[in-house]
This record gives C-alpha cells, sequence and structure tokens, in this order.
C-alpha cells in the first residue's frame, strides 16, 4: 500500500486532494462526533432518555453507534485499513468482532438473569 | 541443489510462497495479531463491567454526578468536560501520529520528528490528566455512609442539594489509642483507611439537622437515586448506618457499588497503562528517527507501526469513554 491512498470518505461524498487533508477532515468529523455526544451527555434530552429501543434507551444507542462509527474513521483512515487488501481487513475486522459480539451477548444475558435472582428470590446482595 | 528442494506444485500462487498474500511486511503483521488480541482483552473488561451493571442495574452511579471536577475549577460542578478534553488530546495526538506516518512515507525527517514531538505530548497531558482524575476519584467529595448491607446512602438538603460530611458532622472527642504488642496479635492493625469523621459524628450531626435527608443507591424510575423522607431517613440511618465512606478504593466506594470504583480502576488504570507504554515506545522511536536510523534504511516502517499501536490506544479510549461516562 504504503503510497497509495485513497482520498475520499463517506462512500465517495467527501473528496480530498491529498492523505494530509483527509486526516484533518477526519479529525475534525471525529471531533464533531464527540462535540455531539458531550452535548447530549450532559443535557440528556428528555425523548431520548424516556423512550426505549429494544430494552435500551434511544440516548444510549445513539452513544453506541456513534462510538462504532468514531471506531470506524480510526480504524480505516488513522490505521490505513482503507488502503489495505480486503483480506487482511476482513481477517481482522471480523473476527473481533465475532467474538466481542457473543462474548456481549453472553455476559449482558447473565448479568441480566443474576439481578433478575436477586429481585425476585431472597438471595442477599453478597458479591 | 535442485535435487534437494522438494516442489509443492504451487510455485507462483498467492499462497505458493515468496509473496506477500496480505501485502502487508511480517512486522506490521504482527502488530495486527497483537492489536486484535488486546482489543480482545480489553473488550472482556468492558464486556465485564457491562456484566457486573446488569447485574446491578437498578442500584449503578450515575457517571456524571461522579466525574464532575475541572482542575483550577474547585467546587464547579462540570461533568463531562475534563473527559472531553482528554478524549480531544487523544484524538488530537493521533492525528498528529498519522502525519508523522505520512511524512514517512515522503522521507520528511524534520516533519517526522516535529509530528512525533507533538505525539509524545498529546500522550503525556493525557496521562497526567488521567493521574490527577484518579486522585480527585481516590481523595472523594462530599462522603457517604455505608450501611450493614454494604449498600451506600449519601446526604441531601430538602431542597435535593448534596451535602457533604464535613458541613454537619459534629465533632465528638474521642481517644484513638496506640496498639501495643502486649495487648495482642502485632499484627492486627487497624482495619480500614482512617475517614476524617467516624459514624458517631455523622449519626449526632444528622439527627441534629433537621433539613438533612438520604439518599439511597437503588435508582427510581425516573432512573434518579430514591430520596427518603425525614422520617425514613433518619431510621435508615440509626438502623443500617455502620462506616463513614470517604472517596474510593477496592473495598468502599463513597459513590455508591464499589464494583463501579474496581472497574473504573482496573480499565483505566490498564488503558493509562497501554499510553504510557505507548509513549515510551514513542520515545525511543522519535530518537531514532532524530539520530537518522530510518533515513538509513531507507524506510520509515517503524513509525507505520508504532503509529498503528498509537491509533488503537486513541480506539480503546474511545469505548472506554463510551461506557463509562456517557452510557
Amino acid at each position: 500500500m504504503a503510497h497509495e491512498h485513497k482520498l475520499e470518505i463517506f462512500r465517495g461524498l467527501w473528496k480530498f486532494k491529498s492523505n494530509v487533508s483527509k486526516i484533518w477532515g477526519v479529525f475534525f468529523f471525529l471531533c464533531a462526533v464527540t462535540a455531539v455526544e458531550v452535548v447530549l451527555g450532559i443535557i440528556k434530552p428528555e425523548v431520548l432518555t424516556g423512550n426505549r429501543f429494544l430494552a435500551m434507551k434511544w440516548l444510549n444507542w445513539i452513544f453506541i453507534i456513534l462510538t462504532l462509527v468514531k471506531a470506524y474513521y480510526i480504524t480505516w483512515d488513522f490505521m490505513h485499513m482503507r488502503d489495505e487488501k480486503s483480506s487482511l481487513r476482513r481477517s481482522v475486522v471480523w473476527t473481533a468482532v465475532f467474538l466481542i459480539c457473543y462474548l456481549i451477548l453472553i455476559l449482558l444475558i447473565e448479568g441480566d438473569y443474576i439481578y433478575e435472582v436477586y429481585k425476585n428470590n431472597h438471595v442477599k446482595f453478597n458479591f | 541443489m535442485e535435487a534437494t528442494v522438494a516442489k509443492t506444485g504451487t510455485e507462483g500462487k498467492t499462497w505458493g510462497g515468496g509473496n506477500r498474500p496480505l501485502n502487508a511486511s511480517y512486522g506490521k503483521m504482527m502488530m495486527w495479531f497483537f492489536i486484535v488480541s488486546d482489543a480482545l482483552t480489553f473488550s472482556g473488561f468492558i464486556a465485564a463491567y457491562g456484566f457486573s451493571r446488569f447485574k446491578f442495574i437498578d442500584a449503578w452511579p450515575i457517571a456524571d454526578e461522579v466525574f464532575t471536577h475541572v482542575p483550577f475549577l474547585h467546587g464547579v460542578p462540570a461533568p463531562m468536560y475534563y473527559v472531553a478534553f482528554m478524549t480531544l488530546v487523544l484524538i488530537f495526538s493521533s492525528v498528529t501520529m498519522v502525519l508523522a506516518v505520512d511524512a514517512g512515507h515522503k522521507m520528511q525527517k524534520n516533519k517526522v520528528i516535529w509530528y512525533m514531538f507533538f505525539t509524545i505530548i498529546g500522550g503525556a497531558i493525557f496521562v497526567g490528566s488521567q493521574a490527577w482524575e484518579w486522585a480527585t476519584f481516590i481523595k472523594g467529595d462530599y462522603g457517604a455512609v455505608e450501611t450493614n448491607g454494604g449498600k451506600i446512602i449519601q446526604f441531601l438538603d430538602t431542597e435535593g442539594k448534596r451535602v457533604a460530611l464535613r458541613d454537619f458532622a459534629v465533632h465528638i472527642p474521642s481517644e484513638r489509642s496506640t496498639h501495643e504488642r502486649k495487648n495482642g496479635v502485632w499484627y492486627d492493625v487497624e482495619p480500614e483507611t482512617q475517614t476524617t469523621f467516624n459514624f458517631e459524628e455523622v449519626k449526632a450531626g444528622f439527627l441534629a439537622n433537621d433539613n438533612l435527608l438520604i439518599r439511597t443507591q437503588y435508582l427510581d424510575e425516573h432512573g434518579e437515586p430514591t430520596v427518603l423522607n425525614r422520617e425514613e431517613s433518619v431510621a435508615k440511618l440509626v438502623k443500617d448506618g455502620k462506616l463513614v465512606v470517604e472517596g474510593a478504593n477496592l473495598k468502599h466506594n463513597e459513590y455508591g457499588h464499589p464494583l463501579f470504583a474496581d472497574f473504573f480502576f482496573f480499565i483505566t488504570g490498564f488503558h493509562g497503562f497501554h499510553v504510557f507504554s505507548g509513549v515510551m515506545i514513542n520515545i525511543i522511536i522519535f530518537f531514532n528517527v532524530i539520530i537518522g536510523t530510518y533515513e538509513r534504511r531507507g524506510s520509515y516502517e517503524m513509525v507505520e507501526k508504532v503509529g498503528l499501536y498509537w491509533h488503537f490506544v486513541d480506539l480503546v479510549w474511545v469505548f472506554v469513554f463510551t461506557f463509562f461516562y456517557l452510557v
């Protein structure tokens, strides 16, 4: 890859003349996303905290999705994943994504189950 | 020579050898191996945090009530601003790192030096901020009382504002005698960290001030901690109160469940250690650039490899930030 860079982000919506300007573009995008997260985290709009989608508050969905967006741009543009071969990209990304999703699923279901046990049965809050 | 070489019949194929099927050098491949495994380690920690949080979902501390401090702004509640600043510092140091990599591709030694320098400064600011945040968290703010069941109760005035122990606890003179060998086993030292007040002083102060209420760890249907009325508060404190807690350590945590503090120390500590080692590695590479090692080698790929690690540290922080401070 070394010297060729793909110089567009957002599927070609935003094109850059050089790699340096692409880096700054991604930086401003990441700052904007962080700013949105912080503002939402401080004001916590009632609409987003009061309503739920698939058992999770809308606000938390927004935070998690924005985090994944940031992770994508850090990996793709700062770590140059965009310029790597697709075989390298897939073996790194899908391995991690699959294992992490599985781990989260298992642990959160288990945590919720124990919460129910504490709540509905006579088990002391002990650890 | 020809006779000893076994032909495999795969010569010239992608995976037949003598080729780089993934078009990445050995060093870069190994860095990706490391990053994937380290990412799984961090996911393990964060998923374990999620597990404990789901287990105590109705009694978990609210992060922006915990991290409300900004250096030099003492007593001004400013939730999130400082972590937002830390996040931006880390993202910015990622940018200077990727600019250094880019300058390295173009063999511009002086630019690489300057960008590496800014990256190191950014990393140092981040580690320093994290140390400050730990110190603030350990020192604590308002203080609280732990009950016999290990729960935390915090104090409010009737307007719903938090009240610090030092504002109402009375001073009861008491003597703290030195433990001597002749009185018992020598290793039986004081079990807990000493607090400014003991439980009796806090209780007396609470009973003397009619406008104080108690807030429990349990969240109501709006996600706010439950506030008891005066009679319930008095009953709760007198019946269940046991121990004064100031700040947080691995056993007690004035902000709520001790597991919150444990995970905070463990995950941000592990991440901070990554940042620290990243800064160290960056410094080594920085000096190598200055003395011209990569100029002579004809390739700045080493800067790219350490850059991968540095971006990974930033990537982990993005997740830590979300799951510790936002969600």
